[in-house]
This record gives C-alpha cells, sequence and structure tokens, in this order.
C-alpha cells in the first residue's frame, strides 16, 4: 500500500489511458458489428461466413495483431492508434455474432406486424429490430468490455503505457505493491465499465422490467 | 373493393398454397376465408398488402392493380391485425397504437389524441395508456391490436385468427365488440379464421378454401348453412348447421303463453307447478325455483336455478328454441327488448313455427347482405 500511496497519480494516468484504450474500440466495435450483424440476418447466406470470420478473427494472438498493425494500415510503431485498431478487431469478432442473434432473436409476429405497417430499412433497425436486440447486445457487450480490459494489458510489450505497465515492471522489478496494484486496478476498471453497460442497457430497456407486473 | 383475380402462389419449394383465387371482398363489409390449417388463408390475406407476392394473378383494390403500387405506401392504408397481435414489446399501449400515424409523419401530439381516442373506442381504460404489451391480458393485447391497425383509419382491414388465442368468454365479448365497431366504420374487412362459427357469426360473406388453396365455396352464412355446395363444405360447415342456421331466421310470432311469476325475496305462494319463474323488482327474469324445495320461507339467490337463456322476442329462431331447450321447466323464457318477461314457449311451438318456415333461397353468385346476424341468448 505504501508502493500505491506515493505512485498514484500514476496509477490514474496509466488507468486513464487503459480506459481509453479498451472503451473507444468497444464502441468503434459496435458501431462496425451493427451494419455486420444486420447484414448476416437479413441475408441468411452472409450468416456463416461472417460469422466464421468474425470467430476467427478473434483467434489471431493480440501481440501479432499489435505488431502487425502499423504494416496494415501505415501507422507508427508506437501509435496507440494500432492498439485501438486491433481491439476495435476483436470487439467487432465478438459482437457480429451477438448483433447478429440479437437481431434474429425479435419474434417473428413481431418482424410481421412492423412489415405489415410498412416499416423498412434503417427505420425498422433502429425503431424496431435494435430495441428489441438491446438485452442480447448488452450481454454480447459485457463479455467484450472485460476481455479488452483484460487484452489491452499486453500492449505493455509494444510500448503502449496504460495498467499492464505495472504488471510488466512489478514482475521485472519484483515489487509486489506494483503488483497487485496492477492486478486491482485492472480488475476494478473492467468492473466499472460492466456496470455502465449494465446501467445504460437498463436505462434502453424499461419495458424488460414491467414484465410480470400485470395489473 | 378488393378483388382477387385468378390468384395462385406457388412458394419456391413447390407448394401450391393458393390455387386460382377469384372472389370479391365487397367495400364496407366482412368477408371470411375459413378452412382447415394450411389452406392457404394467410397466403391469401398477405397477398392484399403484398407481404407475399402472387405467382399468377391479380389483386385489385378498388381498380388498382396492388402490383403497380408502392408497397410501403399500399400497407399503411391497410391495417393489419394478427394472431398474437404482434405488438412491439418495447413500447407502451398508447405509442404501440400511435405507431403508422408516427410512420405517415403525424406530429406528436396529435398521435397521442388520436390513439388516447382509439384506446377508448376499443373499450379499454385510460390507465392503460402508458403499460408495456407484457402487463396486459390477451383480450387487452388483441384490442390494442385492433386500435394500432385502426389509428390511420385505413379504409382496408386484413385480419388474421385475431381472437382465436383468447379463452371462449373473451373471444366472444371480442366478436361482438368487433361486429359493433364495424357497424360504426364500415371498413373493407378480410378475416381469416379456421372456426366455422366464428365465420358464420361475423361473415356478411363467407369464403370456403379447401386444402391446395382453391375456393371451394363463397356465399352469405345463411346461405352456406343451408346449400353447402358439396361434400366438402358440408362437412366443414358441420353437423349442426341445421341447428345453426336457424339463427338467420327471425322469430315469427309465436304463441308465448303468460307465466306466473314470484318476485326475488318474497314468497312463492302455493306451489302450481314443479318450476317457478323468479324475476326481479323490473319484472327482468333472473332463473327458475322449485317452490316444493323453497317452502314457505322467501326465494334467495342461492335458490335460483340459472341454466336457462332467455329469447328476445325480436330474436331468431336459434334463440327461442335453445331457450325452451335450455330451460329447467322446458318452458322457454321470452323477453322484450328492454329484458323485461313477456312469457313462455315451449320446445314443440318453436319447431312448428320452424316447419312453417322457408328455408332461404338466395342466389349465391350475388352475395349481397343477408339477415341480420342477431344472436338472441343472453344468460338467464
Ligand atoms: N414460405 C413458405 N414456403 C413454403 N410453403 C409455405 C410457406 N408459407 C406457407 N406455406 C405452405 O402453404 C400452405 C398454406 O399456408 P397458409 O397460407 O399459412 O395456410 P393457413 O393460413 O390456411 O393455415 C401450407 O401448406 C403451408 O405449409
Ligand atoms: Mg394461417
Amino acid at each position: 500500500m505504501d508502493w500505491l500511496a506515493s505512485n498514484w497519480r500514476t496509477v490514474l494516468d496509466l488507468a486513464v489511458s487503459h480506459l481509453y484504450l479498451a472503451g473507444v474500440p468497444l464502441v468503434v466495435g459496435l458501431v462496425l458489428s451493427v451494419p455486420l450483424g444486420w447484414t448476416a440476418k437479413r441475408w441468411s447466406r452472409t450468416y456463416f461466413a461472417i460469422i466464421t470470420s468474425a470467430g476467427l478473427l478473434y483467434t489471431i494472438p493480440s501481440l501479432a495483431l499489435f505488431v502487425v498493425m502499423p504494416l496494415i494500415v501505415g501507422t507508427k510503431i508506437l501509435d496507440p492508434l494500432n492498439v485501438v485498431i486491433a481491439m476495435s478487431v476483436y470487439t467487432v469478432a465478438l459482437l457480429a455474432r451477438t448483433v447478429a442473434d440479437g437481431l434474429t432473436a425479435v419474434p417473428d409476429h413481431v418482424e410481421q406486424a412492423a412489415t405489415a405497417m410498412g416499416y423498412k430499412g434503417l427505420r425498422r433497425l433502429f425503431g424496431v429490430e435494435l430495441p428489441l436486440a438491446v438485452p442480447v447486445v448488452a450481454a454480447g457487450l459485457r463479455v467484450a468490455a472485460v476481455s479488452n480490459v483484460s487484452i489491452v494489458s499486453v500492449a505493455s510489450i509494444v510500448g503502449i503505457s496504460q495498467l499492464g505497465d505495472l504488471l510488466v515492471d512489478g514482475y521485472n522489478r519484483v515489487i509486489w505493491g506494483e503488483l497487485v496494484t496492477g492486478i486491482l486496478a485492472t480488475v476494478l476498471l473492467a468492473l466499472v465499465l460492466d456496470a455502465l453497460i449494465v446501467a445504460g442497457a437498463k436505462v434502453l430497456t424499461p419495458w424488460t422490467r414491467a414484465a410480470g407486473g400485470r395489473a | 373493393m378488393i378483388r382477387f383475380d385468378g390468384v395462385t402462389k406457388q412458394f419456391p419449394d413447390g407448394t401450391v398454397a393458393v390455387d386460382d383465387l377469384s372472389l370479391t371482398a365487397p367495400t364496407g363489409k366482412i368477408t371470411v376465408l375459413v378452412g382447415p390449417s394450411g389452406c392457404g388463408k394467410t397466403t391469401s390475406l398477405r397477398m392484399v398488402n403484398r407481404m407475399i407476392e402472387p405467382t399468377r394473378g391479380a389483386i385489385v383494390i378498388d381498380g388498382q392493380d396492388t402490383a403497380r403500387m408502392d408497397q410501403a405506401q399500399l400497407r399503411r392504408g391497410i391495417g393489419y391485425v394478427i394472431q398474437h397481435a404482434g405488438l412491439f414489446p418495447h413500447r407502451t399501449v398508447l405509442d404501440n397504437i400511435g405507431t403508422v400515424p408516427r410512420l405517415l409523419g403525424w406530429d406528436r401530439a396529435r398521435t397521442r389524441e388520436r390513439s388516447r381516442e382509439l384506446l377508448e373506442r376499443v373499450g379499454l381504460d385510460a390507465r392503460l395508456a402508458d403499460r408495456y404489451p407484457t402487463q396486459l391480458s390477451g383480450g387487452q393485447q388483441q384490442r390494442v391490436g385492433v386500435a394500432r391497425a385502426l389509428a390511420a383509419d385505413p379504409p382496408i382491414m386484413l385480419m388474421d385468427e385475431p381472437f382465436s388465442a383468447v379463452d371462449p368468454i373473451v373471444r366472444d365479448q371480442l366478436q361482438d365488440e368487433f361486429l359493433r365497431l364495424q357497424d360504426e366504420l364500415d371498413k373493407t374487412i378480410v378475416f381469416v379464421t379456421h372456426d366455422i362459427d366464428e365465420a358464420i357469426k361475423l361473415g356478411d360473406q363467407v369464403a370456403v378454401l379447401r386444402v391446395g388453396g382453391s375456393l371451394a365455396q363463397v356465399a352469405e352464412p345463411a346461405y352456406l348453412l343451408a346449400h353447402p355446395a358439396d361434400d366438402f363444405v358440408a362437412d366443414f360447415v358441420g353437423r349442426d348447421r341445421g341447428y345453426r342456421s336457424l339463427q338467420f331466421q327471425p322469430s315469427p310470432r309465436l304463441p308465448l303463453r303468460s307465466e306466473r311469476t314470484v318476485v326475488l325475496g318474497e314468497r312463492p305462494g302455493e306451489a302450481g307447478s314443479a318450476w317457478l319463474l323468479v324475476v326481479d323488482e323490473h319484472r327482468h327474469p333472473v332463473g327458475w325455483v322449485e317452490p316444493g324445495r323453497v317452502g314457505d320461507r322467501p326465494v334467495e339467490d342461492a335458490d335460483l336455478h340459472r341454466g336457462g337463456t332467455l329469447a328476445r322476442a325480436d330474436g331468431t329462431l336459434r334463440g327461442a328454441l335453445d331457450a325452451a331447450l335450455s330451460s329447467p321447466s322446458r318452458r322457454g323464457v321470452v323477453v322484450d327488448d328492454s329484458g323485461a318477461l313477456i312469457g313462455t314457449v315451449l320446445a314443440h311451438e318453436v319447431l312448428s313455427a320452424i316447419e312453417d318456415t322457408d328455408r332461404p333461397e338466395r342466389d349465391e353468385r350475388d352475395p349481397v347482405r343477408g339477415g341480420a346476424v342477431d344472436v338472441a341468448g343472453e344468460q338467464a
């Protein structure tokens, strides 16, 4: 605890970077997953291709992705953007399927009613299908958030600072205080992000809590 | 007017769901499509708003071929009600009802006002406005479904087994209110059901489809019951069709006998017969008692036998016969339109009245509206 008392400013800075590196990709990945998931649902023939490639993306080791990212997108080697893009790829890998499944889970009679009333295109997606997919998508987003927070730690190896630095440094120099702080701070960050997603989903789905309150 | 003009639908897997269907649904009338499961009712209905495109033939609305109309625009002019209501779970009752007006670009205030008006119109409490669909009973959901379909006042309504998933008592209520609503609104309605009783009750015109999607017969309900075109239709309209057809026969002047009564809460007096009719202070019949069992004390609510139905003097022969058959005394109770007792009638007297009546003879190809569908069967 002595260690934390004298280094809390550094820890805070690292935590902010960590949040940025894990959180921004979450938003970017979600935005990209919507059209992908929608396509997979709309044209069932594309479902397999989209879901399989997304699954394969997730199997690429994070270190490899961080290292090759500058070669693919032409960024500098120490650019945090490399990590943001790579993490976005992982997020899409997890969420494309979630969005597709969430959209597919909209009850058939609701889809029919929407069609019969002349709902189509974006208005249908944003007015009917996505709102109903929120519970499923939020569940996927929670998994992606925790996964992102943990994977981002690896970026220390390619020189991008975040809470992972505490783990690497604490391990190398055998500073227990630093090591434990790194672990706890990472876990705490994951919990905070998770709580934010749960709260956001709650605000977006008042109707799920109305169930059962029949009078 | 909706005209099916030689319409065929063959699905990509080869199934012929609808086979050369030609049929006219007249403006302001209820046309019921009825038939066993899988006979192509839903497919036929969905071809009207082009949720399914016909393989051959055309569907023409007021002279306009639907194939040449803009799909979304066509649909917004057609109300559609389905079995499980298909309400949007994430929208409140009021927002569900306002869906089509919003799609048509109405502003929020006008939409809400219209939605509230419809909520009342379909018989729902204004307090339900801010509930979500999961907080409603099946019957209430179905009413919201009807209100939503009516919101933008479309001239046409398509209804696919809208009352099939609710319990029989609620269904009966919904049917009665639906008829009352249609009396005011005069929509052109195509109504799908597999229930012949519902078809007979609701239809101005009933089209019977057979499996394979071909039209077996189209006629007014009374004509259909009296003159099934073939064995399939005869079989489908059922064994009780003779009895059921009586509901289209207005009662002639029946020989009513006067009935000795006792007012609820008073003593029966000397026993004249095994059963004595009990009325309330307005002479509305409330049930029968056995004076022998009551003895010398006042008649209480618990003494009443309530099994008998009431027939209206201006009702149908079905109502009169049912009143006689359901009465424990075998004397059918007949009331006036205010519900007050006029007299009683015996089953054999109704039967002779039936024998004196002709069966309905009408030209099947000219299905104008038949006898009033007036079921005189309230519970006594
Ligand atoms: N999309 C489809 N593809 C193939 N066959 C279908 C499809 N939709 C319906 N059918 C078939 O068409 C026939 C008529 O179906 P439907 O119109 O739903 O009947 P109903 O509403 O009278 O029960 C059935 O045999 C059904 O299996
Ligand atoms: Mg059907």
